[in-house]
């Protein structure tokens, strides 16, 4: 039997993680899931405990790509075999899990990603994002040699040989497309399967217009450095 | 220009006497002052040896000799800068290494059921 992990990335989430964890325990019973608390000042922690999840704390916050891999590093050294990562501020609809596992099972791609495109447009995606990823989709669609709808997408889930490979190294601001290369450079293989998208329960985004420019420079330098790096295995 | 230079050589007397201290008050430590300590001397002594200098100053095609100084100076800073942006990434990622081995170790250790007491 295949073990599967859940893993939700949280920082200040105290509002939102609670119904994540539930949601998520609802379309999975029987699956584990731990939070990964990025040294939230709020009470993320006992929050998620509360819900009935483990939670892995980080003793200083290490940004998105760094909670993530500190997930990934705990699962691999557990034994799982796959890991789907969750948002922690409910975006990601919970029924798409079993989809998102079924794919990684059956297709044997070391990578699925959870699309919010591939059933027509989100209703739920502003503007500068949408842009920001038609943009990106034109710049990856050479490197990775097929189209990605949704790049920038966390709804992801990896099997073992993914998991062992960003245990290793992971992007660690920004994460979602430079992954996508380091995967494709080691000739791993990905798919996309329909996923819906909310909007955020609480809180709102930390994406400012400047900090959008700041993303989209240091993304493209990530993908190219990538790129230039890793040599492309066939 | 000799204003330009004695201000030049106060300012690396500053920067010289400024950076033993903190060594001394273990603010820095001994193997980062050295770039900052050999940068500051080289300046020290181009403001004082002007022939040095305008011969310099002579190669690089300039032709105010304290301009010299001013480019030099310029480059050797970048050069410390560019050398503490590695030493910082570095420190950056033996720290998110190590705050990752943290959050790990203490998983496990509350995780670990107690053994059995004996009876």
């Amino acid at each position: 039997m295949s073990r599967l992990l859940i893993l939700i990335p949280a920082f200040n989430e105290e509002a939102a993680v609670g119904g994540v964890v539930r949601s998520v325990r609802a379309a999975m019973p029987d699956v584990p899931i731990l939070v990964v608390d990025d040294c939230s000042l709020d009470t993320t922690v006992n929050v998620a405990q509360a819900s009935g999840a483990k939670v892995l704390s980080l003793p200083h916050h290490l940004g998105l790509g760094g909670a993530v891999q500190a997930g990934y590093k705990l699962a691999f050294e557990l034994g799982y075999d796959y890991v789907i990562r969750v948002d922690g501020d409910g975006q990601h609809d919970a029924r798409d899990i079993p989809r998102i596992f079924e794919t990684l099972q059956k297709s044997g791609c070391e990578m699925v990603i959870g699309s919010r495109f591939l059933n027509g447009d989100a209703p739920y995606t502003s503007v500068i994002r949408a842009l920001g990823i038609r943009f990106f989709r034109l710049i990856l669609r050479p490197i990775l040699g097929k189209d990605v709808k949704d790049p920038t997408s966390g709804f992801v889930g990896v099997n073992r040989s993914a998991l062992q490979v960003f245990s290793k190294s992971f992007p660690l601001e920004y994460p979602e497309i430079e992954a996508l290369v380091v995967l494709q450079r080691k000739a791993f293989r990905f798919e996309e399967t329909p996923c819906r998208f909310h909007p955020r329960r609480t809180g709102k985004s930390s994406i400012t217009p400047l900090k959008s420019i700041y993303y989209i420079v240091h993304v493209l330098l990530g993908v190219f450095i990538n790129v230039l790096r890793l040599p492309r295995l066939r | 220009m000799d204003r330009l230079l004695n201000f030049t050589t106060g300012m690396s007397l500053l920067l010289i006497t400024l950076v033993l201290i903190s060594v001394r008050r273990a603010h820095i430590r001994v193997e980062y002052s050295v770039s900052w300590l050999i940068a500051s001397v080289a300046i020290l002594v181009l403001s004082r040896q002007q022939r040095l200098l305008e011969a310099i100053a002579a190669q690089l095609g300039i032709v105010y000799p304290p301009l010299a100084l001013m480019l030099l100076a310029g480059c050797v800073f970048v050069i410390i800068f560019y050398r503490f942006s590695v030493i910082i990434s570095k420190l950056k990622d033996d720290n998110i290494a190590l705050a990752q081995k943290v959050a790990i170790l203490e998983y496990h250790l509350h995780t670990v059921k107690p053994p059995d007491s004996v009876k």
